[in-house]
């Protein structure tokens, strides 16, 4: 093309040219630099979509995924997963008598486990229609309280209005999230074949975040005194006991590093969700399973009121696996996108059979 | 008198000290994203304060990057206005002289007033329109060079009246001069002048001859006197200078128009969240107190107006100021590259191209049509002695061993005329042989030069001995002596009677005995001379057909070889005239002398009568040759024009020049071809004949075409300007149209037509146009149709089609700086013309049009997911992602490898750009970025930000970590969304980049590895214990990002948002390819293609027969050479000219255009 040619020229006359007969003394020449970056001439990579790369990608996806997906999905369907939803809402559910009950309530639900469960088993509370997720709910709480800051203990933060004092006292742990702590109790009881029952042991801690619990809670002057330290401070308005008597069988466990209280604090991202509540430890001997199938009971102390927003608790015993609990959506979708992912590999390759090689000939219109 | 006059100070600056900061500010405002920002900026604060925490986001999120757009482009407005003022400060300080209380002083310009009288000398610039009073030169002229005004470089002539030149330098009459001057008032019309002058109780009519106007130079007149009539923004120069007005980008307009739809959009979205708040409230929201109380005294319906305007904060990153931020740092960037280019820098002229507005690099990529100026841009303004034909045999060519034409370059040898004391060392001819011929004494080839050197009307000028210069009317004639010069028939000098030429080294003096001279009809020049000896003889030259009309019939074989070379030179785009002589009788002579006296001297019909006369001498006339001078073009204006032509841009040559020039250099620079069909020429001097003339052409170009313009129909959003459809047309076509008929072509009545017509023709030429009428044409395409219009051109009297025009680009390195000044880009040659466009231009709105779409998708994808979860947490405003992410997104984490992407793109190398100029059609379609692009970028999102969105969700849906652990928290799901959203939009970046250089790999691996690194270090212990409310996060990443299920997900969200794209620009490629597939396709075809494979050389045609001829004469300075008798000044400094004292209709400037046609009608070919 002539334009390159005049392009050229110009290159070549530059080496001569453009340095002046001057030598030293010559007048700096304005000429840009010759570097590549300043030319646009940056060496580089310049992939295109081609078939040869595009349908390849596609069968490789749907080949790698397809595998994934049935490996996750066998994984999640091993899980053993088990659920209870003790609402009461149903006239006939045992706890149908707590909804409207205003002091403390017990009820009790039989229920048969058809199989064993292995391992460490898990015990969840769930709730839903419950939004833990509300704006203006999650900013309800002052972490610098709840991290053992002292002032903020006494003048607790804006947002936990209108939680954040009661009776002229600061509220500690202040703030919706802390007023709203699920405080159900849930205990269960193993019936062996022979009608004897057993109390199975609930582990209380371990429940919560490592980096939560050593880290983001602390209580206000060490674990020493609580009561002293929660001093000039009032419990939160829907709780029975205060915050450095939550769990009375462990005093590790008090203040704002109680651990059920932790992993409430860990607000869900949907209105339904559950939370751990207790784990049951696997047994030492590793020969009989921790939960042996057969009859057990729920036993629930009822104080949590749902009802009012149409909301459902629900108990969970659950086994989990290195893809934590169960949870078959991923490997259906996996399998579903590597099948599509097939599919279309096939279909862009007949596409490209029929119409590519005719358009890719087809000359560039001058 | 109430006039108020302007003093002679200009102003081109816009603002002062005191009023930059509100106009800058207002215009900064009018922008409307601006505006939109100066809104959200006042909202949110207001919000908190008065509404109580509607808003989760900082309000510095949005004040900083504002503050940072308004002050950066202030900054740079500022800049260009002290420039301006700089300019301003150096013209208004120039000095003058100025009489003064009977003295003259010297003055700055700025000072001068209206009424003043001034001096200038040789060489200064004419300070104001003045009267002329008084010159040094006899007759009281004065010689003018128009460049600055009209571009044309020849001398003027203009004369003052006999009753001030009287005065000459006297000072003391000058002071006393009391004259009045009654005139129109300030216009912008070059070429017109009305007044008049009353001195001494006489009245004077003064027209266009007694002025001298701004901006031109005064040349060869030692000094002059003149009356300053007007001055300032008053005078004719400045009244010619458009106004400087803001340009903007078509994207520039579009992003309004996008930003305001996005506007109603954000508009729409929230309404649909505070109406889904409403229904919440009222459901969910009045049981759900118990744990959550209402805000005080908020009922369903105040909560959800709360809502509407927390959301409008919220989602108010569709538009991210960043967007503007980027938008001006990649017109910087790709600005950079063009001042940056080796190869539009000009390496004799020492000059770099120069970027001068940043801001309109995108729209060089659209243009559509260019309006060109001629002289200096398109030729040199140089004439050279090219070729010539001497009885039957042609010289000029190069030929090599095997005959073959060669092409001549810098390097090829050329003739040495050393031998020659009074050659002109300029001059260049490469063929030897013809120098050989003149040497061997041919009889033929000595007379061939013995009438070059006679018959003309140059004035000669020796300021040295042995140092001659040429005083030429027209620049073709002073190349014809000078060849004859140089071949050793030197013109030496002149008197009306006489001749002084010294042929090969000899003095000889002709004895001049008449000369009839050229006009437009005649196409035909003659002299008649008596050689010592006593022969004579009548030299003619003129057009080829006219010529040989007259011929000898003995001539007709020489005629047939002639012919074919003048056939060939015209093909060459040479200007050919031919050469007969004609030996006469003393008695004929005698006997024709005094009819010619009688019909030079009778009072009726002489023009007629001396017609006569002179037809009746120039018969029988015998061939000598002819001869071909090249108007030389500017180097590898062909070649860009032809590219240009593929790529679809349509030129336009605006030129000052005659029609027969300006023709002829479109022939010679390919914009005319013999492949057109017709090229159509207006002349006319009535409004009805020029749209009689339009009509037909149009008719013939388009005979179905209706008598309505098609103006396209136009949304609501379009103003009201009209726009006119293209038509399309079968064949290329023409069209020539000069300066009278243009005129009435751009009234009112009958601009569409000449739109209409001037549109569907390929090439467009207008000649005799004033600096306003090219503004004007510029405006008309502009107005009318939807395309992008570009001037370029190198003196002051492009300046205001360069304003005018949206983008403005002056060839620098001249003399003249004013269109520099007022362009917005520069370069020394205008064959960069096709690498700014074909390269830079493609590539900076490729980069912008993918810049939007990437920039447009990432955003509304992130901003999208914010709306999903609008409907799973209560409508309740709560952000999806952490707010820190939220703010680092635009400003961090997506920004540079976005820049990269922008700056660094090219889809295919510049080498192969020029190699398919179609490659630019989109670009001037609006393919790449327009609103159904917009659209398109809108439903992707809306995809990628559902499945950005409900992944996550099913997938951490009542899941846990494999300990058993809570991962379905909202901090989890936050980081575990923010995620996906990098990697996804990540992805999809580096889809779109098609030239991964290193930058682009760190940019984007960079910016990834920040992301992590950043969410690592503020979810960390240590700045938790520092600041607990502000970094809540603590731990997330470490306890969710070790989760197979978390980067299984990632992985599955971005493979979902890449494939549909993967799978449709595939099906693209497969069944409706565009040109940039094709090409992209193709090159990676041929990556190791050789250079020969690129660079594949189309030669110029020079085959095509055309026979074609021009004269760019006007009227020559026959009258005075022949009507002697009056003022013989010894031929000494400078060039004498011998005027009638009664040069009422001065001849020198009779320079009315000529109204024959170039072109013969035998088009046969």
């Amino acid at each position: 093309m002539m334009a390159s040619s005049y392009n050229a020229k110009e290159e070549d006359g530059h080496h001569s040219g453009s340095v002046g007969p001057g030598g030293a003394g010559a007048v700096k020449s304005r000429k840009p630099d010759n570097t590549a970056f300043k030319q646009q001439r940056l060496p580089a990579w310049q992939p295109i979509l081609t078939a040869g790369t595009v349908l390849p990608a596609f069968f490789v996806i749907g080949l790698i995924f397809i595998p994934i997906g049935i490996g996750l999905f066998v994984t999640s369907n091993n899980i053993k997963e088990f659920e209870i939803d003790y609402t009461g809402m149903d006239p006939d559910s045992p706890c149908n008598m707590c909804i409207n009950s205003t002091t403390p309530c017990r009820c009790s639900i039989p229920f048969t486990l058809e199989q064993p469960f292995e391992n460490n088993v898990f015990m969840y509370y769930g709730l839903s229609n419950f939004y833990q997720n509300h704006r203006r709910y999650v900013k309800s709480r002052d972490d610098s309280q709840l991290n053992g800051d002292k002032s903020s203990l006494l003048y607790p933060s804006k947002e936990c209005e209108p939680y954040r004092t009661r009776n002229g006292l600061p509220v500690a742990p202040c703030g919706a999230i802390a007023n709203s702590l699920f405080n159900d109790t849930l205990e269960l009881i193993y019936y062996y074949p022979n009608k004897s029952s057993m109390s199975i042991p609930l582990v209380k801690t371990g429940i919560a975040w490592w980096t939560d619990t050593h880290v983001k809670f602390r209580n206000p002057g060490g674990n020493n005194n609580l009561t002293a330290a929660f001093k000039g401070t009032t419990k939160p308005e829907n709780w029975q006991n205060p915050v450095y008597e939550l769990d009375p069988t462990n005093p590790e466990n008090n203040g704002f590093v109680n651990e059920d209280f932790i992993v409430w604090m860990r607000t869900a991202a949907l209105p339904t969700f559950r939370k751990l509540y207790r784990i049951i430890q696997k047994k030492k001997d590793n020969l009989t399973p921790t939960l042996p199938p057969g009859n057990y009971t729920l036993e629930i102390t009822y104080n949590y009121p749902v009802i009012s927003f149409d909301g459902h608790k629900r108990m969970i015993l659950s086994t989990i696996s290195w893809m934590g609990g169960k949870n078959p959506f991923l490997g259906i979708a996996y399998i579903t996108v590597g099948s599509v992912c097939f599919f279309l590999g096939v279909v862009l390759l007949i596409i490209h059979h029929k119409f590519g090689n005719r358009n890719n000939n087809a000359d560039i219109p001058n | 008198m109430s006039y108020k006059y302007a003093n002679n100070a200009i102003k081109t600056s816009k603002y002062n000290l005191l009023t930059f900061l509100p106009l800058n500010l207002f215009e900064q405002f009018q922008r409307l994203a601006n505006a939109y920002f100066l809104c959200l900026l006042i909202l949110q604060p207001l919000s908190s304060f008065l509404l109580k925490k509607i808003s989760s986001l900082a309000w510095f999120t949005t004040v900083v990057p504002l503050l940072l757009v308004l002050s950066m482009t202030a900054a740079k407005d500022a800049s260009d206005d002290i420039n301006r003022h700089r300019s301003d400060r150096q013209v208004n300080n120039r000095k003058v002289e100025v009489l003064l209380n009977g003295e003259l002083k010297s003055e700055k310009w700025m000072n001068v007033q209206v009424g003043d009288i001034i001096k200038l000398e040789s060489n200064q610039f004419v300070t104001a329109d003045l009267l002329l009073l008084s010159s040094s030169e006899p007759l009281n002229l004065v010689y003018i060079e128009t460049a600055e005004l009209d571009g044309e470089t020849n001398l003027k002539v203009k004369q003052a009246l006999t009753v001030t030149g009287d005065m000459g330098d006297s000072i003391e009459q000058l002071s006393a001069f009391d004259g009045e001057v009654r005139c129109e008032p300030p216009n912008n019309r070059l070429d017109k002048f009305t007044g008049n002058l009353t001195f001494q109780s006489h009245t004077y009519a003064l027209d266009n001859e007694k002025i001298l106007l701004r901006g031109c130079t005064l040349r060869n007149t030692e000094w002059c006197f003149g009356l300053v009539i007007f001055g300032g923004q008053d005078t004719k120069l400045m009244q010619n200078c458009g106004k400087t007005m803001f340009k903007r980008t078509s994207i520039d307009h579009l992003m309004n128009v996008l930003v305001l739809c996005i506007f109603g959009f954000l508009v729409f979205m929230c309404t649909v969240l505070a109406i889904g708040k409403g229904i919440w409230e009222y459901q969910d929201g009045s049981v759900f107190t118990v744990f959550l109380p209402r805000q005080n005294g908020a009922n369903a319906a105040f909560s959800a107006f709360l809502t509407f305007w927390s959301y409008v904060i919220i989602l108010n990153t569709v538009v991210p100021i960043s967007l503007y931020v980027s938008v001006e740092i990649i017109r910087l960037g790709n600005s950079y590259y063009i001042d940056w280019d080796r190869k539009m820098y000009h390496t004799n002229s020492d000059t770099p191209a120069q970027a001068r507005t940043t801001t309109l690099n995108e729209e060089l990529g659209q243009i559509k049509y260019i309006f060109s100026d001629k002289t200096g841009t398109l030729t040199q303004n140089i004439m050279t002695f090219n070729k010539c034909s001497i009885n039957g045999r042609s010289y000029g060519d190069v030929l090599d061993f095997t005959g073959q034409r060669m092409e001549i370059t810098e390097k090829t040898e050329h003739v040495d005329f050393s031998w020659n004391r009074l050659a002109d060392p300029k001059f260049r001819f490469h063929d030897l042989s013809l120098l050989e011929a003149v040497k061997q004494g041919s009889a033929e080839v000595q007379a061939f030069f013995r009438l070059l050197a006679l018959c003309h009307t140059v004035m000669p000028e020796e300021k040295k001995e042995g140092e001659l210069v040429y005083q030429a009317q027209s620049p073709d004639e002073g190349a014809l002596v000078t060849a004859a010069r140089n071949f050793g028939f030197v013109f030496k000098a002149r008197t009306p009677e006489s001749i002084e030429v010294i042929e090969m080294g000899t003095s000889i003096t002709y004895e001049l005995l008449a000369v009839l001279d050229f006009n437009n009809v005649r196409k035909r020049m003659s002299v008649i001379v008596r050689s010592p000896e006593g022969k004579l003889t009548l030299y003619c030259k003129g057009a080829d057909t006219i010529i040989y009309e007259r011929l000898h019939p003995s001539c007709s074989k020489l005629m047939e070889v002639t012919t074919e070379h003048l056939n060939e030179y015209a093909g060459d785009g040479l200007r050919t005239l031919v050469l007969a002589y004609k030996d006469l009788d003393e008695e004929y002579f005698e006997e024709w002398r005094l009819r010619h006296h009688a019909a030079s001297t009778s009072l009726e019909d002489r023009e007629e009568k001396l017609d006569a006369i002179y037809e009746e001498i120039e018969k029988e006339l015998q061939l000598l040759g002819a001869s071909a001078v090249e108007d030389k073009l500017q180097d590898g204006v062909p070649q860009t024009i032809e590219q240009l032509a593929k790529a679809d841009i349509k030129i336009w040559v605006l030129t000052g020049d005659k029609q027969e020039t300006a023709e002829n250099i479109g022939y010679s620079c390919n914009m005319l071809r013999e492949e057109m069909k017709e090229v159509f020429t207006v002349a006319a001097n009535t409004a009805e004949e020029v749209k009689e003339e339009l009509l037909n052409a149009r008719r013939k170009m388009c005979p179905g075409s209706s008598d309505d313009p098609p103006f396209l129909k136009s949304g609501i959003l379009a103003k009201k300007s009209l726009v006119v459809e293209d038509e399309k047309v079968d064949g290329e076509y023409g069209l020539v149209i000069n300066g009278h008929s243009l005129a009435f072509a751009l009234q009112e009545d009958l601009r569409l037509e000449l739109l209409r017509t001037a549109c569907m023709c390929q090439a467009v030429i207008c000649c005799r146009v004033t600096p306003l009428q090219k503004a004007q044409v510029v405006e008309l395409v502009k107005q009318h149709k939807k395309a992008v219009t570009l001037a370029i051109g190198d003196g002051a009297n492009d300046v205001s089609m360069i304003k005018v025009a949206h983008i403005g680009v002056g060839i620098s390195g001249q003399e003249g700086m004013q269109a520099v000044l007022s362009s917005d880009y520069s370069f020394a040659q205008f064959r960069y013309l096709q690498r700014l466009l074909l390269v830079h231009g493609r590539w900076s709105y490729l980069r912008m049009c993918k810049f939007l779409c990437y920039f447009f998708y990432k955003n509304f994808t992130f901003t999208f997911v914010h709306f999903w979860y609008g409907f799973f947490c209560g409508f309740s405003a709560q952000t999806v992602y952490d707010e820190w992410f939220i703010t680092l997104y635009n400003l961090v984490y997506t920004a540079l490898p976005v820049l990269g992407l922008s700056l660094f793109d090219q889809d295919v190398n510049d080498r192969w750009s020029f190699q398919y100029p179609q490659l630019y059609g989109p670009g001037q379609l609006n393919m790449y970025f327009s609103a159904r692009a917009f659209v398109g970028c809108l439903m992707h999102s809306c995809y990628s930000s559902l499945v950005l969105f409900f992944i996550p969700y099913a997938a951490i849906h009542d899941t846990v970590r494999d300990d058993g652990k809570d991962i379905a928290d909202y901090q989890s799901f936050a980081l575990l969304a923010q995620t996906c959203l990098l990697v996804a939009v990540n992805m999809q970046l580096g889809l779109d980049t098609f030239y991964w250089t290193a930058v682009n790999q760190f940019f984007l691996w960079g910016s990834m590895s920040v992301y992590f690194a950043v969410s690592f270090t503020m979810y960390s212990n240590g700045m938790y214990l520092i600041f607990p409310s502000s970094f809540p996060f603590i731990g997330v990443a470490r306890n969710s990002l070790n989760q197979p299920n978390v980067w299984l997900t990632v992985f599955l969200t971005s493979i979902l948002c890449v494939l549909p794209v993967l799978a449709y620009r595939f099906l693209r490629l497969q069944l409706k390819p565009n040109i940039n597939d094709k090409v992209q396709t193709h090159t990676h075809t041929h990556t190791h293609c050789n250079k020969n494979c690129s660079r594949f050389i189309t030669k110029q045609e020079t085959g095509t027969r055309r026979s074609g001829y021009a004269f760019s004469h006007a009227r020559g300075y026959g009258d005075l050479v022949t009507s002697g008798g009056f003022l013989r000044r010894p031929i000494k400094t400078r060039p004498a000219l011998f005027m009638r004292s009664s040069a009422a209709g001065s001849p020198v400037a009779e320079s009315s255009p000529q109204m024959y046609r170039t072109i013969p009608e035998n088009q046969q070919l």
